[in-house]
């Protein structure tokens, strides 16, 4: 089956609740939420949520979305691509300190990273990334050796105010 | 001191009954806990809401709903916290998947201990999240009288469901100012009435050049009372019309034009003339899949306009071509005037045809097949229609054979007048529900047509109708069987008949023994004096047939045939 990522970013009323609301529709069916972030927006009484998921039929996400739009507290959905909306998600990768480091600060330097941790193990390094750049960074810090990796989920923003 | 403005400040438990009055809630169907005790104290001291006091919480959801549906208004049912809310899952979820308005209203332990396992404490909020249009936790006195009006009018409109209110018991006894609220603010929720207006003139359009054209009727049509556009519209262009189960007497049967109930046990000329229709207007119906079959399969040659006023209905189980979301009424309304304004003309010729092709699909009847001593469900019901259609009956059925034998017997040629469980295919629905009609409409005869096997799940209900004198006549098909079941496993599980065999009480003695009649009837002669004796007997009556046990339901498509491969005996493979 073809790989297919779908973000969905979802306006919601920040209340009680309503996140439960709109992840019950994927647990429901039966579906994995691949990430999911929430955060108040400028105005602290709605929330925006990003939800991506994978390995989802377009014709179950359609449905999703009208499902989604169906909870009274949503105020607005829609389905980010690559055309309409940028995608970024913070990464944290802690790794091992025992090899040099300048291979390690190159490969930083390369994808924007910063080194934010030092500890006589372990570096801490963070990038902001999308998925494809994430996947490099990943296999090019394999052999320095990676510990641990903390993603925070993508956020994504629509390039011209669509939403 | 001088300027400053006293406000009346009202209880919680007292500002929840003034809200109630507000929407004009005569009645309630509930059962008292530990932690509503208050708000039943304020019942007490209140004489403009009537309550009725159920024997299990689960009637009080279904017996709102029945009232729900006689009434065309939304149902009100009023439970504890913990177990007295689980109870009421099943008639929830029931009326989410019917569509119709209710509000229940849950106790629920002290906000302070809220998440602690306190004593009947029970997550209600996430349990019926799935399973209500929307649902509430009040912890605050001041926020009831917003979410009462909320709920009303959110269980009311677009597409109608129930409405849960979890109520914390902190509120009861904290003052507050009360204020009804004249509007609701509901940013996120603001459902479609009006159809789309070109996609309406295509839909017109494309009926008037089908050649072919059939209508299914919902659900939908029923709850927006739309039965009278959708029967001019039907006539005005020659196009048959068949109903869903929830859209039983939407279309009159005694029309040229009906097809009556399509789906896994309607009529073969129903099931053929939507398989084989060019145009499909369907109006409020969602396409389950009991209507459907497979939906690739289902009216593969047809363009399909689909009206419903949930957008989440539409292309989910059956591809429309015209998308129109919209309520019924107004959107039939507008494809009226919108074919009256064009002078769009039918083909006659064609139509014809296509009649002709229908009224030989007619000759294709189920045939009864067993002889035997026993008394026969066709028979039976039959002779009930006959002898109860001038009192133009509620008819209210649990879920099984019984359920599809009452359609098969009975011309519902009205709409409210079948109160049936078509979404969640609940079985003891009826009793309640017959109950909740009993007090929407008290002067109505109202049956409920049960099996041996449903009047079990919610035969308790006999002493609130005793208790309250609500007549309900309870016809009792008794094959001794879970029929529907047993007639699965006679044709699929090689008459493997686990489980299905079931025994009961001697329900006449049952309905003594509560205060009610019971009749066991037989034999054929027996029919019309016990119907007489029934009727005009002044209170709840059970009436037991013992029927022919092996009697099966017939036109049957098998689960997962196209809906055309209809078997109309048991000798079709």
């Amino acid at each position: 089956m073809q790989q297919t990522q779908h973000t969905i970013s979802v306006l919601v009323k920040n209340e009680a609740g309503a996140l439960s609301r709109m992840v019950g529709l994927f647990s429901a069916r039966g579906y994995n939420i691949e990430s999911l972030t929430v955060a108040n927006t400028l105005d602290s009484k709605y929330a925006r949520a990003t939800i991506s998921v994978s390995n989802c039929e377009a014709s179950v996400v359609e449905q999703i979305l009208k499902q989604l739009h169906k909870l009274i507290p949503v105020i607005k959905v829609a389905e980010l691509n690559n055309e309409n909306s940028t995608t970024l998600e913070l990464v944290l990768i802690k790794v091992d300190a025992k090899n040099e480091t300048g291979e390690l600060l190159k490969i930083a330097e390369t994808f924007g990273a910063k080194i934010i941790d030092v500890s006589p193990k372990t570096y801490t390094i963070q990038a902001v990334c999308d998925e494809k750049q994430f996947k490099s960074l990943i296999e090019l810090l394999r052999p320095v050796g990676i510990k641990e990796i903390v993603r925070s989920g993508a956020v994504s923003i629509l390039s011209n105010n669509m939403i | 001191m001088a300027n400053e403005v006293i406000t009346e400040q009202l209880t919680g438990a007292q500002i929840l009954l003034e809200s109630l009055i507000k929407e004009g809630v005569d009645t309630i169907f509930g059962y008292p806990g530990g932690v509503i005790l208050s708000v039943y104290d304020a019942l007490y001291h209140t004489k403009d809401i009537k309550h009725y006091l159920v024997r299990h919480e689960q009637a009080a959801i279904h017996a709102a709903e029945g009232y729900a549906r006689v009434m065309d208004k939304c149902g009100v049912a009023l439970v504890t916290s913990g177990p007295g809310a689980t109870n009421t899952i099943t008639g929830i979820a029931n009326a989410y998947l019917d569509g119709y308005p209710m509000v229940v209203l849950t106790g629920q332990v002290g906000a302070n201990l809220i998440g602690n396992d306190a004593f009947q404490e029970a997550d209600i909020v996430g349990i019926t999240r799935s399973c209500s249009k929307h649902n509430y936790l009040v912890k605050d006195a001041n926020d009831i009288a917003r979410v009462i009006k909320e709920a009303f009018y959110i269980a009311n409109t677009g597409k109608k469901g129930p409405v849960v209110i979890d109520l914390a018991k902190n509120i009861w006894d904290q003052k507050a100012e009360f204020i009804y609220p004249e509007t609701v603010s509901l940013e996120g929720y603001n459902p479609t009435y009006k159809g789309n207006l070109k996609q309406i003139s295509k839909a017109i359009q494309l009926l008037c050049d089908s050649k072919r054209p059939a209508i299914v009727s919902g659900g939908g049509v029923l709850s927006s009372n739309a039965s009278k556009e959708l029967t001019e519209l039907a006539r005005l262009l020659d196009i048959p019309v068949a109903t869903t189960l929830m859209g039983v007497g939407t279309y009159p049967l005694d029309d040229e034009m009906a097809l009556g109930m399509l789906g896994m046990h309607g009529n073969y000329w129903a099931n053929y003339a939507i398989a084989e229709c060019d145009v499909l207007l369907a109006v409020g119906t969602r396409f389950n899949d009991r209507v459907t079959g497979p939906s690739s399969k289902f009216a593969s040659g047809a363009k399909v306009i689909h009206i419903d006023i949930d957008p989440c209905s539409i292309s989910k189980n059956v591809a429309a071509n015209i998308p129109i979301v919209g309520d019924a009424k107004i959107v039939l309304q507008a494809m009226l005037e919108e074919f009256k304004a064009r002078n769009h003309e039918i083909n006659k010729e064609t139509k014809d045809k296509w009649f002709a092709k229908i009224n030989k699909w007619k000759q294709q009847r189920a045939i009864p097949e067993i002889q035997s001593e026993k008394l026969h469900a066709h028979m039976v019901l039959e002779k009930i229609y006959e002898y109860t259609k001038d009192y133009e009956p509620i008819v209210a059925t649990e879920v099984g054979q019984h359920q599809m034998w009452t359609i098969q017997s009975f011309n519902f040629n009205q709409p409210r007048k079948l109160l049936t469980s078509g979404g969640l295919g609940t079985m003891g629905f009826g009793f309640p529900a017959a109950m909740g009609a009993c007090v929407a409409d008290k002067n109505r005869l109202v049956m409920n047509i049960a099996g041996d096997g449903s009047i079990q799940m919610n035969i308790q209900e006999l002493a609130t109708c005793v208790e309250y004198n609500l007549p309900v006549k309870v016809i009792i098909m008794n094959n001794g069987y879970l029929g529907m079941v047993r007639q699965w496993q006679e044709k699929i599980y090689n008459q493997h008949y686990s489980q299905t065999q079931i025994s009961g009480p001697d329900f006449a003695k049952v309905a003594e023994a509560y205060g009610a009649k019971g009749i066991r009837i037989e034999k054929e002669e027996e029919i019309i004096p016990a119907l007489k004796e029934a009727i005009e007997f002044p209170g709840p009556v059970f009436l037991d047939f013992i029927i022919e046990p092996m009697e099966t339901v017939y036109p049957w498509v098998l689960a997962g045939k196209p809906m055309h491969e209809v078997l109309l005996s048991s000798k079709e493979d």
